[in-house]
């Protein structure tokens, strides 16, 4: 059994078996660096899209306004029937009194746009709950319209690049080649140009036109794509036919002229900047008019109350999540009364009653499965059973908390067990000792002392539930809430995530900080349940 | 076994014990503590370990054995907690001397462990593993050789020769810890630590383990942790008696066990507690 | 009228167990210790009898009630004013009576109809009237029964205590009544699917087009259904998100299992769940609002034309979502590798790396490959996120930079507005959700397979 070669020990000290630990080691470094770097990665993206959120998001809680005075004028608002006056006018004239030089009908309603258009209603509810301010001058805080509302915090520009990245690449270029020159403070572009005989007797605009884009093609010759005739004045044409006209003496040559290139590229080529006015504000006069309530100290960003005590609107200045928040209480309300109830007696009748036979094992199966069912089947479901075939109304807050219900049950029941589990046998067998049944040690004794982890697991559920979108959105439960005067478990309503939704899918500027801001409020929602679960958990929690 | 009125012993019982002069030492150590968090495992332990010997570890059960055994290869490194201080030299060497790499010094002394843990491999890659990732191979040839010369060594090649790509999960209970034993042979080690190799073994399977470990003597020096004394006495040459994480006797295995100078081995040895 | 029966039921429900206990200590004139059961339980006994019957009746009645009365309607009708009329036609009119019933009018109603509505509203009343009367004589024709039952050595408690468990056996059978009513359903409507478009051109076809005309002189395409675009971008995605959250997810778990200290593993593990613990809804909006223009961006600086609403940007960020998935599982994977098979490795010299590659990777496999097949199920049914970052119109292509769909995000965008089930476009988002309901089902039981077999192994 002695072998020879097996019987000389490895050489430890040779180089060759050094350099191979260190290599090893190198190899083991690198994996705990990437391992470091994965961790770094997916923190990095949670803090990006948290920050991110965050940054949208923070302007949203405060509502830019103006500050007016309001002349209730009995004349125009009925004392008794407040509600019929016009408003719209009372709002209108009272801000234009800040701007007696306007006079012209359309600058007048140019100017009214930095105003909301819900402003009127605003102050329709405020003299129909108090009718005694009519004949009255009242100072009231209005709104402003979503541009003017994102340009006082800074979010949209006044202007913005008039050239993308690739033109004003394009342009450099012509510069760096010596073709741009400046005269009289206007920039000007030298171009080859060979005229015809035939066009030199009658330049018509037409062909002169095809000859000057020939010879930018040739400016560009390779790159097709980066052509861009839109550098060149629109009167280089007329001025290219005048100096033809002028001197008809080069034909069949090149013909060097130096044309007028268009404001936009002059601006780049004499500031290195090209901008035009945002497209988001009708006028630089609006501006200054704006620039003018903001110098009077009329303009203030006080925290928007709007956000959570509005319902949805179209103008995301006056949007709201007064709606989203009843609609997901309710629907987390019949999510609750059913998931909890039946959670808790599914998971007793499992963990401690149900003999340990096909039947139990496969209503176990099925618990596993529905937990990893995609929620938008959960969706199909409720659609199909609940409002196709038991006939209940789309849209309601019944619907969603019973899909809800279905989709939280497996949380529930699974966290359920696991909280009974750990109560110790001993329990049961004392209870079970004094003559107490079944029932009565599973009433009496193991549901209590399991209680403070089955609602844990019952809070986590929840705020799962709360986040969910999808089924929701198939049900319906994104309707249009512009009031929450009519809010029942079978009216229309909508939901926090589903809110989410909508305002995300909205093309106004406003909307995107209003959804981040939407986002952070779940988020604290979310936050507050979780660590409210945490709390219970510890805080009762026994270690047996 | 409580150790209440027992008293803490400042005289250790390997003083009055001398190895013959011609026997190299291979593994010393010297005033070795062992720490958990706050919880003391070991108190100064001086022992002695003789090339080419056995020396069995014995002692009722939580006494510091195989804690003082998972000080030889520095086994103790992996768990974060465990605070390990004294001398330990092999040959002559301190092994926890920052030179010193874990690496090269766990391929030099191989471990074999309670329960049989062969990696979810074949048998082959299982044996072939130590050599690999140490490169002792230089050729496909070289490893072959060293896997049948290991698998012979531990006894195990006829049995398992016509199934080497076998998973080495599939053998029975004594073929898988013969193939840990060969696993740790293949590295070519110069010391080879068990800690009770044949705790979860049925008696037939212990005989065979206790048999090969006889034979290894001639190529290794073996420390045997074990709860047993008959195997204690059966497989080693020298014997080491801890209790309460003290070092308490040690001596030849034969002396130890006839004629304990120690109550405490006496009492442990007679069955009164353990 | 109705919220008569919920009233009135809880005040018998209570009559009846304060009845039954009284009448419990009456019939052993107060010698409590004589009964077999305590009085409570006499007292719920007749109380679980009054109450629950009832409410059954009432909830049944209230679900057959609207189909009853439309049949019935339909039926009332005049000849001539529903000869001719297809399904949601039919449909068409009966809402009209409704709502005509409810007191709105839209237009001008035929006297037919007018007298339609009459009908149903007296039709309404005169149900309610009914349930309210047949709900209650049940209830107390119960409580009259079972008051008479209350003896000495009545077990009333063995009652109570039968109609808990059957009460439990109840609720525990939702869970297969919720997977039966999701089978069913999709079955059935996927079934008169593929009445309209045959199977072999919805699972076979290269031509997704399902914007057909709903109502006439609609201008849209023709409609084709032919899913294997859809199918081929909802993979395309998936695939995209795992070549994002695998790595990055199986390497913080190889860093949090085997490398990070204690504390900051408490730390980490946490903060990677948050990630978990965001709605869907807010990565598809971080998609458009972040991930999306930065790779517009980025592809801009490279020269390449990215779209807007590229595969990419959705499956990146759903990759995103996916990696504290990944992690959490592949973490449990490798932490429940024996301690024995990692000491087996640092015992032959094997550094960590070695062991955690070598060994500890392979043998936790099986749990790591459960963890990615309940991640690909997940990425395959997510909805948000598509919804809001992937395209509407189905292409087939394979190129991450182009936008593609997916079967989640066809079937919201074919059932948001419309939801009258009778022209294959609301009904093929059936079949497709039947489609996503299989191959999330098949992957679940792979995967619950897969981390059983891990399980098994170890234990």
């Amino acid at each position: 059994m002695t072998d020879i070669s097996s019987e000389i020990s490895h050489n430890w000290a040779s180089s060759n078996a050094r350099s191979r630990i260190s290599r090893r080691y190198r190899r083991d470094r690198w994996l705990r660096n990437t391992g470091v770097g994965a961790i770094v990665v997916a923190m990095g993206l949670l803090g990006i899209l948290l920050t991110s959120l965050a940054f949208t998001g923070y302007v949203a809680f405060t509502t830019t306004k103006v500050k007016l005075e309001v002349f209730l004028d009995p004349a125009k608002v009925d004392r008794n029937e407040p509600g019929k006056a016009s408003y719209r006018n009372l709002v209108r004239e009272a801000f234009l009194a800040n701007f007696p030089e306007l006079k012209k009908r359309k600058n007048k309603r140019e100017a009214i746009k930095i105003l909301s258009s819900g402003a009127q209603y605003i102050l329709r509810d405020k003299v129909m709950d108090e009718p005694e301010l009519v004949g009255q001058t009242i100072s009231v805080l209005l709104p402003l319209s979503d541009p003017f509302d994102q340009l006082y915090k800074g979010v949209v520009p006044r202007r913005i690049n008039a050239l993308a990245r690739n033109r004003i690449a394009s342009f450099e270029s012509l510069k760096q080649r010596g073709l741009i020159s400046v005269e009289n403070g206007s920039s000007y572009l030298s171009l080859a140009i060979v005229v015809g005989p035939a066009i030199l007797k009658n330049p018509k605009r037409g062909p002169l036109k095809k000859i000057m884009r020939r010879a930018f093609a040739e400016l560009f010759s390779g790159e097709t794509g980066r052509v861009n005739y839109k550098i060149l004045s629109r009167d280089a044409v007329k001025i290219l036919q005048a100096r033809i006209r002028k001197d008809v003496n080069f034909a069949g040559d090149k013909l060097q002229v130096k044309l007028p290139i268009s404001p936009i590229y002059d601006a780049l080529n004499r500031t290195g900047k090209a901008e035009k006015l945002n497209p988001r504000f009708k006028s630089e006069k609006v501006l200054d008019l704006f620039d003018a309530l903001v110098t009077r100290g009329m303009i203030a960003s006080p925290f928007s109350w709007e956000l959570f005590v509005n319902s949805d609107s179209r103008f995301p200045e006056l949007a709201g999540l007064a709606g989203a928040f009843s609609g997901s209480l309710l629907a987390l309300l019949v999510c609750f009364l059913i998931s909890f109830p039946v959670g808790i007696s599914a998971a007793v009748y499992l963990e401690e009653f149900a003999p340990k036979n096909k039947f139990s094992d496969f209503i176990e199966v099925n618990i596993n499965n529905l937990a990893a069912v995609p929620s938008v089947v959960f969706g199909l479901l409720g659609l199909a059973v609940f409002i196709g075939f038991l006939g209940m109304p789309r849209s309601v807050p019944l619907v969603g908390g019973l899909v809800l219900a279905l989709m939280t049950l497996p949380t529930i029941i699974v966290s359920t067990r696991a909280a009974l589990k750990s109560v110790p046998p001993s329990i049961r067998e004392a209870a079970l000792g004094v003559g107490a049944s079944k029932h009565e040690v599973v009433l009496h004794h193991v549901l209590p002392l399991a209680m403070p982890g089955i609602l844990t697991g019952t809070i986590i559920g929840l705020a799962q539930a709360l986040g969910e979108t999808a089924p929701l959105l198939l049900i319906g439960m994104n309707a249009f809430i512009p009031s929450i005067e009519n809010v029942g478990l079978l009216d229309p309503a909508t939901a926090l995530p589903t809110q989410i939704f909508t305002w995300g899918d909205s093309p106004e500027r406003g909307f995107v900080s209003r959804t981040s801001a939407a986002i952070l409020v779940l988020i604290g929602f979310l936050v507050t349940m979780n660590l409210l679960a945490i709390y219970l958990r510890q805080k009762f929690e026994t270690k047996w | 076994m409580t150790g209440d009125n027992i008293e803490p012993i400042d005289e250790i019982q390997t003083d009055g014990f001398a190895f013959p002069a011609e026997l190299p030492i291979k593994i010393k150590s010297r005033n070795v503590d062992v720490s958990y968090g706050d919880k003391q495992a070991l108190f100064g332990v001086d022992l002695d370990i003789p090339a080419n010997h056995v020396v069995a570890l014995i002692g009722p059960s939580g006494c510091g054995k195989s804690t003082y055994l998972r000080c030889l290869n520095r086994m103790n490194d992996v768990i974060d907690i465990a605070r390990v201080s004294g001398n330990i030299e092999l040959d002559g060497v301190n092994i926890y001397d920052d030179t010193i790499d874990v690496v090269e010094l766990r391929a030099r002394i191989g471990m074999v462990f309670q329960k049989p843990n062969p990696f979810p491999k074949s048998i082959f890659d299982n044996v072939a593993y130590g050599p690999r990732i140490h490169g002792i191979a230089n050729d496909k040839a070289e490893l072959e050789e060293i896997v049948v010369t290991s698998l012979q060594k531990a006894g195990l090649f006829d049995e398992v020769k016509d199934r080497l790509g076998d998973s080495g999960i599939s053998l029975s209970g004594g073929q898988q810890q013969r193939l840990c034993i060969a696993r740790a042979i293949a590295t070519r080690p110069e010391v080879i630590l068990m800690d009770e190799p044949a705790s979860a073994l049925d008696p037939i399977a212990t005989a065979v383990i206790e048999e090969l470990i006889d034979e290894l003597r001639q190529n290794f020096t073996i420390v045997i942790v074990t709860h047993s004394m008959q195997q204690a006495a059966r497989v080693s040459q020298y014997t080491a008696f801890f209790h309460l994480g003290y070092l308490v006797e040690f001596g030849d295995t034969e002396a130890i066990f006839t004629n304990p100078t120690d109550k405490r081995t006496q009492d442990y040895i007679t069955g009164r507690f353990g | 009228m109705l919220s008569i029966i919920p009233l009135s039921l809880a005040a018998l429900v209570l009559v009846a167990y304060f009845g039954g206990k009284n009448r419990a200590v009456a019939v052993v004139a107060g010698r409590r210790s004589t009964l077999h059961s305590r009085p409570l339980y006499h007292g719920t006994y007749v109380a679980v009898w009054v109450g629950i019957p009832a409410l059954l009746l009432s909830l049944v009645w209230l679900f057959l009630q609207g189909p009853v009365i439309d049949i019935l309607l339909v039926r009332s009708l005049p000849s001539d004013l529903r000869d001719g009329l297809d399904g949601s036609q039919l449909q068409l009119l009966l809402s009209e009576i409704r709502s005509l019933a409810k007191g709105s009018v839209f237009g001008n109603p035929t006297a037919e109809v007018i007298a339609a509505a009459e009908r149903y509203k007296a039709w309404q009343v005169l149900a309610g009237w009914a349930l309210v009367v047949s709900s209650l004589a049940i209830s107390i024709a119960a409580l009259v029964i079972t008051r008479n039952h209350i003896a000495k050595r009545f077990y009333a408690r063995h009652r109570v205590e039968q109609v808990l468990d059957w009460l439990m056996i109840a609720c525990s059978t939702l869970a297969i009544l919720t997977t039966l009513g999701i089978v069913v359903s999709l079955s059935i409507e996927s079934l008169r699917f593929f009445d309209l478009v045959s199977p072999g051109e919805f699972l076979f076809g290269l031509n997704w087009e399902p914007q057909i005309p709903i109502r006439k002189g609609q201008v849209t395409a023709g409609g084709a259904f032919g899913a294997i675009p859809v199918y081929l971008g909802t993979l395309l995605i998936a695939l995209i998100a795992m070549l994002v959250a695998i790595p990055v997810g199986l390497l913080s778990a190889i860093y949090l299992a085997e490398y990070s200290s204690k504390r900051a593993r408490a730390i980490l593990k946490p903060l990677l769940e948050i990630l978990a613990g965001i709605p869907t809804v807010v990565y598809g909006f971080f998609a458009v609002l972040v991930v999306a223009p930065a790779l517009r961006n980025f592809g801009q600086i490279v020269g390449m034309d990215i779209a807007p609403n590229s595969a990419l940007a959705a499956g990146g960020v759903m990759g995103i979502m996916l990696i504290p998935f990944i992690s959490s599982f592949s973490d449990d994977a490798i932490s429940a590798v024996p301690r024995s098979l990692r000491e087996g490795a640092y015992g032959l010299g094997a550094t960590k790396g070695e062991t955690i590659v070598d060994i500890l990777l392979p043998a936790a496999l099986p749990g790591i490959m459960g963890g990615v097949l309940l991640a690909v199920s997940r990425a395959i049914g997510e909805t948000m996120i598509v919804v809001m970052a992937a395209g509407i119109i189905a292409s087939l292509t394979l190129n991450p930079l182009e936008p593609v769909t997916t079967v989640t995000v066809q079937i919201v965008t074919l059932l948001i507005g419309d939801s009258e089930f009778d022209n294959p476009k609301t009904l093929a988002a059936f079949a497709l959700g039947l489609v996503l309901f299989l191959a999330t089902l098949a992957l679940n039981v792979l995967a619950l397979r897969f981390t059983r077999k891990y399980r098994e192994q170890y234990d």
